[in-house]
């Protein structure tokens, strides 16, 4: 999977091109977006905004232990943990972008 | 007046063929504000695409100034509208503010409508006559409707047989019908063809109109008329129709000659081979392309929707302007809010990554789609999207849609999950 690059490996990706940005502080707090990060971004729409904050009914996924999460998805995918929609997803993804995925969630806060 | 000279200049230069980008990174506009750095992003449209591209701007990169233009000071979502019309939510259940889009994330929100672009100059003009620069503009305006496919169909006559496919003023128009209509009457559909927005939301109102039938006007018969020969989640509409509804709903296709072709206002007639049918209330949907700003910008093709890269959104008309939401063309990717959504989460990733010169992240695109045939019966369709030889596919073995047959309380369950779809997309998008 693809990891956040770290705040000095992308200045110095960027150091070719400095000269086109006015000052390196801001471009510094920016960093690459990591296929996790893409992907789960849209979980949000059903699971809350972060994972958190759903209507009710659909679960939220902020602070899920990474194993767990990862081992659900599969589960998901493999019909051993039935669903009403979630095999439908699951199936749109490796199991090495599932695990990027259960990566990134962990991260968030619940 | 400084804005004027800056405008007479920008457009000088346009018309010298000079590309003013250098030149406008200096300039004063009204979107010109310090923290500038080349990093300025132009929003047309507040409603799923352009609000989800603002808000994910914003998360990917707070230093980003994001302005995004829309004339209405609160947005009514369609998803949901069909619910409305079974009495199920109200207005306030619709409706969303810019609040937290404003303060929280700090996207400067103009109640405007834009009215030009020019992507050479890279500047959009407001109605108020301002101009704004922009380093990269994205286009989510939704559809506009194609008034003169059906004879004696128009603008003025959407005010009489509303289509309610704009949520707002329409939608409650069409209701006080729905509730108006004398008992036992009948109310008439004329869907739309291909493509248009929301797949199965012609079919979910007709359900949701039987829900309030049901209630209030039990002996009313509901008929559709449809250019189209099959439609999304056909079996399963049908299935929970002759269930929960018996003989109420009737539905002809194009295979019937149901194809409406002319449309007479007085005595509230449709003509098409089929048959000439009168109804107490119709509710005509017309056929669709981009909205307005798309053609005036020059974003659109033959098919009077937008190309697009189907990784990044961007144009594949102008460099730098972004198409996401209803009018873009995202190859297999139904018209709906969550797609528009989901792209615009990739557009965002991609405006953010290139702005700050870092490697875009691969994207993947989603789609769900909730409908309420009652009250508690729902069902659903999925998707998942990847570029696959510059079209979004489906990815084979993903996706689908419910199951035939399932229980009513799997039923009720799909239910429960939409309204909790509805909470948390407009939370994720207007309230977070
Ligand atoms: C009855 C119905 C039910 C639906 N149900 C669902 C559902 O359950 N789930 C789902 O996912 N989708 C649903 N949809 C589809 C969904 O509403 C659309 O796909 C979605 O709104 C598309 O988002 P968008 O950003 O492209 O356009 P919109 O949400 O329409 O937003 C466009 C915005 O741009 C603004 N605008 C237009 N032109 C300009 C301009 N020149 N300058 C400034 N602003 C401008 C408009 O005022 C508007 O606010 C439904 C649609 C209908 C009609």
């Amino acid at each position: 999977m693809l990891k956040r690059i770290p705040a000095f490996a992308a200045s110095v990706l960027l150091a070719g091109n400095l000269s086109l940005l006015p000052s390196l502080a801001s471009a510094e707090q920016v960093q690459a977006i990591s296929m996790g990060e893409a992907f789960a971004t849209t979980c949000f729409q059903c699971h809350g905004p972060e994972g958190q904050h759903t209507g009710g009914t659909i679960p939220p996924l902020a602070g899920y232990p990474r194993d767990l999460m990862l081992q659900q998805l599969k589960d998901f995918k493999s019909g051993k943990r039935p669903s009403t929609i979630m095999d439908r997803h699951v199936k749109g993804y490796s199991d090495a972008e599932l695990e990027a995925i259960a990566d990134y969630l962990a991260t968030l806060k619940p | 007046m400084q804005k004027l000279q800056r405008r007479t200049l920008v457009k000088a230069l346009a018309a010298a063929g000079i590309a003013s980008s250098t030149f406008g990174l200096q300039a004063c506009s009204s979107n010109d504000k310090s923290q500038a750095n080349g990093k300025r992003v132009v929003i047309i449209g507040g409603g799923f695409g352009g609000s989800t591209v603002a808000k994910y701007i914003k998360r990917f990169d707070s230093s980003t100034q994001v302005t995004m233009i829309e004339p209405k000071k609160t947005y009514m979502t369609c998803p949901g509208s069909n619910w409305y019309l079974a009495g199920l939510v109200d207005v306030d259940y619709l409706t969303h503010d810019y609040e937290t889009l404003k303060t929280k994330h700090g996207v400067n929100v103009l109640h405007q409508m834009a009215t030009g672009v020019d992507a050479v100059a890279k500047t959009v003009t407001l109605d108020n006559g301002e101009v704004l620069e922009y380093d990269r503009l994205v286009v989510s305006p939704g559809i506009d409707f194609i008034y003169d496919a059906i004879e004696g169909y128009s603008e003025e006559v959407a005010e009489i047989f509303p289509h309610a496919w704009k949520a707002g003023p329409q939608t409650e128009l069409l209701a006080k019908q729905i509730q108006e209509m004398p008992q036992g009457g009948r109310f008439l559909m004329v869907a739309p063809p291909n493509p248009y927005r929301c797949s199965p939301g012609p079919y979910e109102r007709v359900s949701m109109i039987a829900e309030y039938f049901k209630k209030h006007n039990p002996t009313a018969t509901i008929m559709v008329l449809d250019p189209k020969t099959k439609f999304s989640k056909q079996a399963l509409f049908g299935e929970g129709w002759r269930d929960v509804y018996g003989q109420m709903i009737e539905w002809y296709g194009s295979q019937d000659g149901a194809t409406v072709t002319k449309i007479d206002v007085a005595s509230k007639t449709v003509y098409s081979d089929f048959d000439e049918v009168s109804a107490d209330v119709i509710n005509v949907i017309p056929a669709q392309k981009a909205g307005k700003i798309a053609f005036t910008a020059g974003l659109t093709d033959d098919s009077g929707w937008c190309p697009v890269d189907q990784d990044t959104f961007e144009s594949k008309i102008h460099k730098d302007v972004f198409v996401v939401g209803d009018a873009c063309i995202a190859g297999a990717m139904p018209k709906s809010g969550h797609s528009a959504s989901s792209q615009g989460k990739m557009c965002a990733a991609a405006i953010v990554s290139s702005l700050n010169n870092l490697p875009m992240p691969p994207t993947r695109n989603v789609n769900t789609c909730y409908s309420l045939v009652a009250e508690d019966y729902g069902i659903s369709v999925v998707g998942v999207y990847e570029n696959k030889d510059g079209r979004l596919s489906g990815i084979p073995g993903a996706g689908g849609v419910s199951k035939a047959g399932a229980s009513l309380q799997e039923r009720k369950m799909e239910a429960d999950y939409a309204r909790s779809w509805y909470q948390s997309i407009t939370k994720d998008i207007w309230h977070s």
